[in-house]
């Protein structure tokens, strides 16, 4: 197994989601089988190849320092549950 | 056992550009809550965030200034973390590929030299401001809270230093040293009150002469140089006294109370790799040319320590007074503009600046910048001295109140006629009258006491409301008790 049930419930708790042992179950075995795939490419030598953390051949995408228009405060707090003094009410957080 | 401690620094300093780093909201500070946000610092799915390029710059600027490497390869990560201060959970920073790497900073702390060494500086984004609602405001206890997404997105670099430092007072030094730099070369305001300099402290002790390190705990809420050294001092004795008793340190962040002057367990240390960082898709790779980073080299304005040797070499000042001269850059400007007008002596100037108006400083917890009185109130009083219109006591007398209203100095001697007696015959008249009237005193002197002498200096300038012209009094009361 290249993943265990234990390293799922932690990811899946990084996450912020709630599994089911049967989830939990089901989703060890299909990383696994996604995580064997992946493996396969260690077979092969990359000493030379960089990492491809970009799939599109660009760089520096830049912008020049210059302020724009922005939300008024009342687009930007429209899909707020709820909202106070012109502010995000979100729940306690500890 | 001896123990000593392992002090390493993670400062956070805001950029000091007119928009944010991955969109065009402006950066101002102490607009209205969410004035300043738009879909893509407000995490809304399908915006796409594009790097600011002076923010980049700034960075490379400040690697440059303190001997960084500068990477001609780098890239951003996205950080992951639930918390409501970052609206799209994750916060894009930089990970295995840093702008900077390996710099450092020299100290002079009068009894020795040290450098230190920078680890890295990256670039990432601030986060939004949390206001928490009952519980006294605090997170813990609190019912709700509220967030402002203004700064959610403005440029935020982070200076990691190596865990080089041995004391408190060197870590307050090196911030000092390293905020010095940051404002002279124009990256940052590093404005503590504000926010835009923050400091946080990894610290460690282990028994002197050992080379493993101890298990560290992160410091919060330093809100000032003074703060943090006491914090530190404080977080030694506390480690301490735990290995004293047998207890386990714990890897932990704490938080500073500054009214208590104590630390206490805020949350238990994540992991880094908790943070699942991962290349971000949305923001491509950085490729410098090198001659682009030679040409900020080119704008790097006269560094602290530079300016430092030029104060030396070009005023003629001691080390010692080069050193705080050059602390700050409102220092410095100060200093010399004070010099341009005055046109006389430097270490006068100095002097005065370093004695008086640092007292002042001190006191009142104020910058130089802050105040009413600017270079031309100093070298107005500086010269009103060398003209012998007033004395060094009294240019200290009328000192307050030009801080005080920012009136000028000449200003401030008409309205209160404190102009120096510098007239002989005036002077003459007023020492018959001490003559006169302390005839025991001038037998003393005859019999060679000269203390004598000094107290009837004392009772002219007592009558002359100490206004006498002090040379001209010693001068015709020697004549007088010889003659
Ligand atoms: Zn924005």
């Amino acid at each position: 197994m290249a993943i265990s049930e234990k390293e799922v419930k932690h990811v899946a708790w990084l996450a912020r989601l709630g599994l089911t042992d049967a989830e939990v179950e089901k989703f060890t075995r299909q990383l696994d089988v996604i995580l064997e795939h992946a493996g396969k490419i260690s077979s092969l030598d990359l000493a030379q190849i960089p990492p491809t953390s970009h799939a599109i051949p660009l760089k520096n995408v830049l912008r020049e320092d210059r302020v724009g228009t922005c939300l008024t405060p009342e687009d930007a707090l429209s899909n707020a549950p709820k909202t106070e003094d012109q502010a995000f009410a979100v729940p306690r957080i500890v | 056992m001896e123990y000593e401690s392992v002090i390493g620094l993670e400062i956070h300093v805001e950029l000091d550009t007119e928009s944010k780093m991955f969109c065009a909201c402006s950066t101002r500070f102490g607009e209205r809550p969410n004035t300043q946000t738009c879909p893509v610092c407000l995490g809304m799915p399908g915006s796409l965030p594009v790097a600011n390029k002076k923010a980049i710059e700034y960075v490379i600027r400040s690697g440059l200034a303190v001997g960084c490497e500068i990477s001609l390869y780098s890239q951003f990560h996205r950080k992951n973390y639930f918390y409501p201060d970052m609206p799209k959970d994750y916060q894009i920073s930089q990970y295995d590929r840093p702008l900077c790497l390996a710099g450092s900073i020299d100290l002079d702390m009068e009894t020795y030299e040290t450098r230190l060494g920078i680890t890295r500086i990256h670039l990432e984004e601030d986060t939004g401001k949390l206001i928490h609602i009952g519980g006294a405001g605090r997170i813990v206890g609190a019912e709700y809270s509220l967030v402002d997404f203004n700064r959610a997105g403005v440029p935020l670099m982070e200076i990691v230093s190596e865990p080089d430092m041995r004391t408190p007072e060197e870590a307050k030094a090196y911030a000092r040293k390293l905020r010095a730099i940051l404002i002279s070369i124009g990256v940052s305001d590093c404005n503590m009150d504000k926010g835009s300099m923050r400091v946080d402290a990894n610290i460690s002790i282990r028994p002197k002469g050992a080379t493993e390190l101890g298990v560290k705990a992160e410091l919060k809420n330093l809100n000032s140089f003074r703060s943090l050294q006491r914090a530190l001092a404080y977080e030694i004795e506390r480690q301490k006294k735990a290995i004293a008793e047998g207890e386990p340190i714990m890897q932990e962040t704490r938080h500073w109370d500054e009214t208590k002057g104590t630390t206490s367990t805020l949350r238990t240390k994540e992991y880094a790799h908790d943070y699942r960082y991962f290349p971000d898709p949305d923001l491509v790779p950085m490729e410098f040319d090198p001659t682009w980073i030679e040409g900020i080299r080119a704008t790097l304005r006269e560094l602290p320590d530079e300016r430092k040797q030029r104060f030396i070499t070009h005023y003629g000042l001691p080390a010692h007074d080069a050193s705080l001269l050059t602390e700050t850059k409102a220092m410095g400007d100060f200093f010399e503009e004070t010099v341009t007008l005055y046109k006389g002596d430097p270490k006068a100037v100095s002097n005065w600046m370093l004695g008086d108006i640092s007292y002042y400083l001190n006191t009142e917890n104020l910058e130089i910048d802050e105040t009413a009185v600017t270079p031309k109130h100093l070298a107005e009083l500086l010269k009103l001295m060398d003209k012998g219109t007033i004395s060094g006591k009294i240019a200290k007398e009328i000192f307050p109140e030009m801080f005080d209203t920012g009136k000028l100095p000449q200003i401030i001697v008409e309205e209160k006629g404190m102009t120096q007696i510098s007239d002989e015959s005036e002077i003459e008249k007023i020492i018959d009258m001490v003559l006169e009237e302390n005839a025991s005193a001038v037998r003393e002197y005859h019999e060679g006491k000269e203390r004598a002498f000094g107290f009837l200096v004392g009772q002219a300038m007592r009558l002359t409301k100490g206004r006498g012209n002090p040379q001209l009094i010693n001068r015709l009361l020697r004549e007088k008790l010889q003659g």
